[in-house]
C-alpha cells in the first residue's frame, strides 16, 4: 500500500514534465539533438506511465483507444499534407521552398517543423497503441 | 592487417552472432525475439562506426572550422532502430496470437501440439 | 588513452550483457539483460558520437521494447525454459557465419579514417550545405526531414502499419481458436 502511494505521487509530480520534455525535444529537434522520433517516445512513455499508476481504465479515461487510433493516422496525413501543399503551391511533392516562397530557408524550416511534429503524433499515438493492446490482450 | 583499427568490428560481429545464436538455436519463441532485438542492435552499431571520423564531434553545426562525423549513417539508423521496434511489436503479437492457440510459446510443444490437432 | 579504455570497458560490459541475455532461463531477467544491452549501446554510440540515434536507442530500445516485453511476459506467463544445451548444428553455422564476416572486414578501412570512402561524397555535401539550404543547424534533423524526406513519410506510414497490425492481431475477436484438449 505505501509502496502505490510513493508511486502515485511521484508520476503526478513528473508527469507534467515528462510531457513537457517530449514537446521540447520534438520542437527543437533541429537545433539540439532530438526530433520527432524522440520526442514521441517520451510523451508515449508518460501516458505509460500514467497508466501503470492508475490502471487500464485510468488510462482509457485520459486517452481512450478511439482517440488513439485517430491519432494513429493524423500524424501521417500531416506529414502527407505538407507534402501535397507544397504541389499545390506549385514545387514538387515535399519541396518545403514553396511553402514561403519569399523566404527559401523559413518555409524549409517551416516545413520541417510541421513534418517533426506529424511524425512526433504518429509516433505517440502507435506507442500508446501498442501498449494499449499488449495489456488489453491481458485482461481477457 | 592493421589489428588496432579492426578490433572493433571483430567485436560488433561477435555480438551479432550472439543473437544469431539466439534466433535459430533457442526452442523458445520469447528467447528468439530477444536475440533478434540483440542481433539488430549489434548490426546498427556496426553500421554507425563506419561513420565515425578520428576527432569528429556531434554532427550539430556549430563552428564551419571543426570536423564533424559522418551523419548520414545515423538518419539511416535513426529510421531503422524505430522500424526495428514496430517489427518486433508484430513479432511480439504473434507471439501472444500463438499462445493463445495453442497455449505454449516452445516450439516443440507447438509442434507436438499442432501435430495432435492434425489427426 | 582514456577513450581507448572506456571504448574496451564499454564493449566488454556489451558481450556480458548479451551472452546473460541469451543464457538466464528466467524470461524477466532476460528482457531486464536486454534493456541493460540497448542502454549500454546508447553509451556506445555518444562515445561515437552519434548523439541522436543514442537518444532514440535509450528511449525506444530500452523503454519501448522492455514495456512490449514485459507485457507479453504477463500474457506469456512462460518463466523458464526446459533445455540449457548447445545445440552443435546451430553454433558451428553461427561460427561459419561470423568467420565469413570477419574475413569481409579485412578489407574494411581503418576505424576512424577520415578518407574512408564512406566520408567521401555524399556526407561532405550535406555537412556544407545543410545550414544554408535549410536553416536548420543538426544535420542529422536536415538529412531526415528535407533531403531524404519521402524516406522519413514512408517510415512514418511503416510505423502506423506496426500500430494497426497489433489492433487487428489482438483486439478484434475473441479467443475462439482455443483448442483445450480433453484428458
Amino acid at each position: 500500500m505505501k509502496e502505490q502511494f510513493i508511486v502515485r505521487e511521484v508520476a503526478r509530480l513528473l508527469i507534467p514534465f515528462i510531457l513537457l520534455f517530449g514537446l521540447y525535444v520534438i520542437f527543437h529537434g533541429e537545433i539540439s539533438p532530438g526530433g520527432g522520433f524522440q520526442g514521441g517516445v517520451i510523451l508515449a512513455s508518460a501516458f505509460i506511465l500514467y497508466t501503470l499508476v492508475y490502471g487500464a481504465e485510468g488510462g482509457q479515461r485520459v486517452l481512450s483507444s478511439d482517440a488513439s487510433d485517430r491519432l494513429n493516422s493524423v500524424g501521417v496525413l500531416l506529414f502527407a499534407g505538407v507534402g501535397v501543399a507544397t504541389m499545390v503551391l506549385g514545387g514538387a511533392f515535399l519541396a518545403y521552398n514553396e511553402l514561403l516562397p519569399a523566404q527559401p530557408a523559413a518555409g524549409q524550416v517551416l516545413g520541417i517543423v510541421l513534418v517533426e511534429l506529424g511524425v512526433g503524433i504518429t509516433v505517440f499515438a502507435v506507442m500508446v497503441t501498442l501498449f494499449n493492446e499488449m495489456i488489453g490482450a491481458a485482461r481477457r | 592487417m592493421d589489428l588496432l583499427g579492426l578490433y572493433n568490428y571483430w567485436v560488433y560481429i561477435a555480438l551479432m552472432m550472439i543473437g544469431f545464436y539466439a534466433i535459430i538455436a533457442k526452442p523458445n519463441l520469447v528467447k528468439k525475439v530477444i536475440g533478434l532485438a540483440l542481433f539488430q542492435t549489434a548490426a546498427f552499431l556496426l553500421y554507425i562506426s563506419i561513420g565515425m571520423v578520428d576527432g569528429g564531434t556531434a554532427p550539430i553545426a556549430w563552428d564551419p572550422a571543426v570536423r564533424y562525423v559522418n551523419p548520414l549513417p545515423h538518419v539511416l539508423i535513426l529510421t531503422a532502430i524505430v522500424v526495428g521496434v514496430s517489427t518486433m511489436a508484430v513479432a511480439l503479437a504473434l507471439v501472444v496470437a500463438i499462445h493463445r492457440a495453442h497455449g505454449s510459446v516452445e516450439t516443440t510443444e507447438i509442434d507436438r501440439h499442432d501435430a495432435d490437432d492434425r489427426e | 588513452m582514456t577513450a581507448l579504455l572506456i571504448d574496451v570497458m564499454l564493449l566488454l560490459l556489451l558481450v556480458i550483457a548479451a551472452i546473460a541475455a541469451i543464457s538466464v532461463r528466467n524470461l524477466l531477467a532476460a528482457t531486464m539483460f536486454l534493456a541493460i544491452y540497448s542502454l549500454l549501446m546508447a553509451l556506445v554510440w555518444v562515445h561515437l558520437q552519434a548523439v541522436d540515434v543514442a537518444f532514440t536507442e535509450a528511449a525506444v530500445g530500452a523503454g519501448i521494447s522492455t514495456v512490449l516485453l514485459v507485457g507479453t511476459l504477463v500474457i506469456v506467463k512462460s518463466d523458464e525454459e526446459p533445455t540449457s544445451m548447445i545445440h552443435w548444428p546451430s553454433l558451428a553455422a553461427v561460427l561459419v557465419t561470423g568467420a565469413a564476416l570477419v574475413y569481409g572486414t579485412l578489407d574494411m578501412p581503418s576505424f576512424g579514417d577520415p578518407a574512408a570512402p564512406a566520408n567521401q561524397h555524399v556526407a561532405p555535401y550535406y555537412i556544407e550545405r545543410a545550414l544554408a539550404d535549410t536553416g536548420v543547424p543538426n544535420f542529422v534533423t536536415a538529412v531526415l526531414a528535407s533531403y531524404r524526406g519521402y524516406d522519413t513519410l514512408f517510415e512514418t506510414a511503416v510505423i502506423f502499419t506496426a500500430g494497426i497490425s497489433l489492433v487487428l492481431l489482438l483486439r478484434a475477436a475473441a479467443p475462439r481458436r482455443r483448442r483445450e484438449k480433453k484428458p
